[in-house]
C-alpha cells in the first residue's frame, strides 16, 4: 500500500471493546430521591452519607448542565440511566480465589492480572467492575505501613470517621452539576489515607471498568496524605464498545497536609466511539486537589486518549504557604472525539507555585480544546505560575483550541505563559520515511517527542505503556 | 569509474511525472551502472529535485507514465520507507526540522531499519553508539549534534553534513545528492565532498545534482547531464560541466538537444 495523503483517517480498532458475559444486579433505570435511598441502603451506609447524598440529589434538581465549554452531544435523558449495577457476587471475598474467575479473567486481558502469582510487582490494584470494586491487591502489605487502600464503600464502613471528616470538603456536594449528581449516586471507587510520616511503599493504582451498557458510572475517590506522608497513584480505565452512549461522572478529591506531596496520574482509554462518532463514552469529570498544608505538593499528569467526549479539569487549591501544584496533560483526539479539558490552579496562600503543561493532538474530525485558569488571590503574596500549551494538528480537518484564562489580585504575581501550535508535515514525515522509517512509526516518533515532557513525568511503569497507547490511538489516523 | 559490463542499479525510463495536477517532467531518461558518478546540472526550476524527490517516492508527485528499474526492480511500486532499506538515499536539497525527535535516536532507528531488510542484526544503543561516533569523524561532525533533534535548528551546513552522516550510516547503494554543495563554505564543501567520495565505491552509484563546477573539482564525475524543461536535454563527460560553467545554459536550449539516454 502506498502512502496517501495526510489526513485520511481510518481507526485503529479498540482493543478493549470486548463484554464480559457476567450476571450483574441492577435497579431499575431513572433517577429520583428513591433511588437515591436505595442506593445508601444497598450500601448498608451510615446516617450522614445518606444525609450527604439528599443534599447533593436536592441540590442537582436545581442545576442547569453547563454548557460553557461548547461540546456538542444530544440531550443526557438521566431518566434513561441506570445508578447501579453490580456483579452477583456481591460482597468482597477476602480471597481472590473466591472472586468469579470471569472477573479475574476480564482484567488479566485487559493487562491487569489480580492474581497473587502474575500481579504487577510494586503495584498494588484496585479493581473496580462497573460500580463496585472487586478487588484490591497487597491490602496487608500496605496496612504494616499504616496505609489505607480500599474501595470506598468498604472504608465507609470500616474507616466512616475518616470519609465523615474529609469527603466533600474539598468538592462540595454542590460544586457543579456532574458533581452534585456523582455526590448523589456515586457506587464505588478508591479510598487511600498515608499516615503522617509514611512514604508509601508502592505505586497505588485503582483500574475501572465499565462493562454494562446502560449504566452510568460515578465513581467517588478520595486520598488524603497526612503530615510529611506521600503516594503516587495511577488510575487506569476502559470500556466495551456500545453503539450507545454511557455516562461518565466521577469526582476526585486529594487532601494534601503539611509537607505531604500526591501524586495522581491518570490513563483515559475509555470507548471514543467509532470512526463517525457513534458510541463513546462520555466523560464528565470533577477533579480537584487541595494543598491544605504549608509546602504540601500536588501534580496531576493525565493521558486523555479515549471517550467521545471530556469534560475534565483536574485543579489544585494552592492553600497552604509555599504549596505547590503541577498539572501535566496529553489530551489526543480523533475521529469524531471532543475534548474540553485543562486545569485551575487556584493561588490562595503566600509565595505558591503552580506549573501547567498542556499537550494537545488533534487527528481526525475531532476538536481538542486547553481550558486554564489562574487565579492568584489578594493573600497570595509572591505567587508564580509557569504555563505551557502545545497543540499539534495532524490532518486538515481537526481543531486545537487555546482558552487561557487569567485572574490575578497581586501586582507582583509572576504568571508566564507559553503556546504553540504545529502540524504534523507531509515533508516531516516523507523525511522520515525516506530514512526506511515507516509511515506509522514515523507519526508515533513525533508524537512520542511532542508528549516527552509530560510522560517523562508518569511513574515508570506505565510512561513505556503510554507511548504505546498514543501509538495505537493514531495507527491508521495519517496515511 | 565507467565499466560498460557493471551492473545497472537504477534504470529511468521515460519518466513523466507531475505535481499539484501540474506536469514537471517530461521523459527523463538516465542509466547509473555501479561504480559510476553522475552530476546533473540545470537551471533553477528545470525539475532537478521533482527528478530526486519521484525517485524517493515523495506522496505529493504523482508518476504519470514511464519506469524506473532498481537493479531490476519496479522502483515505483515500493513504499518511500522500503526504497530506502534496499538502499536508495536522497540527500535533501533542504532537510526538515522534526522538533522532539532525537537525532540520535532517528539515526539508530533508520540504520536498524537498513540493517534488518539486509539479513544483519539490529544494533543496540551501545554498538549504534560505537557505529555512529565511527562515522562522525567522516563528516567531522561534533557528537553534540546527536543529542538534539533532528535538524532543529541547525545551520545550513550542519544539516547537509547531517545528511551525509546519515548517508554513511545507511550506506546505500544509489545516493542522489540535491544540491548538497549549495550553501556551504569552502570548510563545509571539502567535508561533505570528502564524505561522498569516502562513500563511493565499485559497488554503488552516486548522482549528484549541481549548480556548480566547484563541487565538481572535488568529485569527477563520469558523466554530466543537463536538464531542462523536465528532460535531459544533454549528456556528455566533465568538461560539459566546465563548457557549462563558461558559456552558461542558454546554449543548451539552443543546440539541437541530445535525448538518448546514457
Ligand atoms: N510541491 C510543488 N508544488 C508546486 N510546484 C512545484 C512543487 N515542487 C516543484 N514545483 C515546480 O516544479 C518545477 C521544478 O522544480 P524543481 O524540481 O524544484 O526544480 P529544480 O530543483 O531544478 O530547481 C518548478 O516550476 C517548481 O515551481
Ligand atoms: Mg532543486
Amino acid at each position: 500500500m502506498s502512502t496517501a495523503s495526510v489526513g485520511e483517517l481510518v481507526s485503529q480498532p479498540y482493543k478493549y471493546g470486548f463484554v464480559t458475559d457476567i450476571e450483574t444486579e441492577k435497579i431499575a433505570k431513572g433517577l429520583s430521591e428513591d433511588v437515591v435511598r436505595l442506593i445508601s441502603a444497598k450500601k448498608e451506609e451510615p446516617a450522614f452519607l445518606l444525609d450527604f447524598r439528599l443534599r447533593a440529589y436536592r441540590q442537582w434538581l436545581q442545576m442547569d448542565e453547563p454548557d460553557w465549554a461548547g461540546l456538542g452531544y444530544p440531550a443526557i435523558d438521566y431518566q434513561n440511566i441506570i445508578y447501579y449495577a453490580a456483579p452477583k457476587q456481591q460482597d468482597k471475598k477476602a480471597s481472590l480465589d473466591e472472586v468469579d474467575p470471569k472477573l479475574l479473567e476480564t482484567f488479566d486481558k485487559l493487562g491487569i492480572p489480580l492474581s497473587e502469582q502474575k500481579r504487577l510487582s510494586n503495584v498494588a490494584v484496585d479493581a473496580v467492575f462497573d460500580s463496585v470494586s472487586i478487588a484490591t491487591t497487597y491490602k496487608e502489605k500496605l496496612a504494616e505501613h499504616g496505609v489505607i487502600f480500599c474501595s470506598i464503600s468498604e472504608a465507609v464502613k470500616e474507616h466512616p470517621e475518616l470519609i465523615e471528616k474529609y469527603l466533600g470538603t474539598v468538592v462540595p456536594c454542590n460544586d457543579n452539576y456532574f458533581a452534585a449528581l456523582n455526590s448523589a449516586v456515586f457506587s464505588d471507587g478508591s479510598f487511600v489515607f498515608i499516615p503522617r510520616g509514611v512514604e508509601c511503599p508502592m505505586e497505588l493504582s485503582t483500574y475501572f471498568r465499565i462493562n454494562s451498557g446502560d449504566t452510568g458510572q460515578f465513581e467517588r475517590t478520595l486520598i488524603v496524605a497526612e503530615e510529611r506522608a506521600s503516594v503516587s497513584y495511577l488510575e487506569g480505565c476502559t470500556a466495551p464498545m456500545f453503539d450507545t452512549n454511557q455516562l461518565h461522572a466521577a469526582v476526585v478529591e486529594l487532601v494534601a497536609l503539611d509537607d505531604a506531596s500526591i501524586k495522581y496520574s491518570t490513563v483515559q482509554n475509555w470507548y471514543a466511539g467509532d470512526e463517525n462518532g457513534v458510541g463513546g463514552i462520555y466523560n464528565f469529570v470533577t477533579k480537584r486537589g487541595q494543598c491544605r498544608g504549608d509546602r504540601s505538593r500536588i501534580s496531576w499528569t493525565q493521558v486523555e486518549t479515549g471517550s467521545a467526549i471530556t469534560w475534565k479539569y483536574p485543579s489544585c487549591v494552592l492553600q497552604g504557604a509555599d504549596s505547590v501544584g503541577e498539572f501535566y496533560s496529553v489530551a489526543l483526539t480523533n475521529n469524531r472525539q471532543q475534548a474540553d479539558t485543562g486545569t485551575k490552579m487556584i493561588h490562595v496562600g503566600p509565595r505558591t507555585r503552580s506549573t501547567i503543561v498542556s499537550k494537545g493532538i488533534s487527528a481526525g474530525h475531532s476538536s481538542n480544546s486547553y481550558r486554564g485558569l489562574v487565579q492568584i488571590g489578594p493573600k497570595a503574596v509572591g505567587a508564580r505560575n509557569f504555563s505551557q500549551c502545545d497543540s499539534m494538528l495532524i490532518g486538515d480537518q481537526a481543531a486545537a483550541n487555546t482558552y487561557p484564562y487569567i485572574r490575578s489580585q497581586q501586582s507582583d504575581a509572576d504568571i508566564e505563559h507559553e503556546a504553540s501550535t504545529c502540524r504534523i508535515s507531509e515533508d516531516q514525515l516523507f523525511y522520515l520515511q525516506s530514512r526506511g522509517i515507516g509511515f506509522e512509526q514515523a507519526v508515533s516518533m513525533m508524537v512520542s517527542g511532542f508528549c516527552r515532557d509530560v510522560f517523562h513525568q508518569l511513574p515508570m511503569e506505565f510512561a513505556a505503556e503510554a507511548d504505546k497507547l498514543l501509538a495505537l490511538k493514531l495507527e491508521g489516523s495519517v496515511g | 569509474m565507467i565499466r560498460p559490463d557493471a551492473p545497472v542499479l537504477l534504470e529511468i525510463r521515460d519518466l513523466h511525472a507531475s505535481v499539484a495536477d501540474q506536469p514537471i517532467l517530461h521523459g527523463v531518461n538516465l542509466t547509473l551502472r555501479a561504480g559510476e558518478i553522475h552530476a546533473v546540472m540545470g537551471r533553477n526550476g528545470s525539475g532537478k529535485s521533482t527528478l530526486s524527490k519521484v525517485l524517493a517516492g515523495h506522496p505529493a508527485y504523482t508518476v504519470t507514465g514511464g519506469s524506473v528499474r532498481y537493479r531490476g526492480e519496479d522502483l515505483l511500486a515500493l513504499d518511500p520507507e522500503q526504497r530506502a532499506r534496499i538502499g536508495l538515499f536522497l540527500g535533501f536539497q533542504y532537510p526538515v526540522e522534526i522538533p522532539g525527535v532525537s537525532n540520535l535516536e532517528f539515526l539508530r532507528v533508520a540504520t536498524n531499519a537498513r540493517r534488518q531488510e539486509g539479513g544483519e542484526e539490529e544494533l543496540d544503543t551501545f554498538a549504534f553508539e560505537d557505529l555512529v561516533n565511527e562515522k562522525l569523524q567522516v563528516v567531522q561532525m561534533d557528537p553534540a549534534f546527536l543529542e538534539r533533534s533532528v535538524n532543529e535548528g541547525f545551520s545550513g551546513g550542519e544539516k547537509k553534513r547531517n545528511e551525509i552522516l546519515q548517508m554513511a550510516l545507511l550506506e546505500p547503494v544509489v545516493a542522489i545528492l540535491d544540491e548538497t554543495d549549495s550553501g556551504l563554505d569552502i570548510d563545509a564543501l571539502r567535508i561533505v565532498s570528502g564524505g561522498v567520495n569516502h562513500l563511493a565505491g565499485p559497488d554503488n552509484a552516486t548522482l549528484l545534482i549541481t549548480h556548480y563546477q566547484r563541487l565538481l573539482d572535488a568529485i569527477t564525475p563520469d558523466y554530466v547531464h543537463v536538464m531542462a524543461h523536465g528532460r535531459i536535454l544533454r549528456t556528455g563527460g566533465k568538461e560539459l560541466a566546465l563548457e557549462l560553467e563558461q558559456r552558461g545554459y542558454d546554449w543548451v536550449d539552443a543546440e539541437p538537444a541530445v535525448l538518448e539516454a546514457v
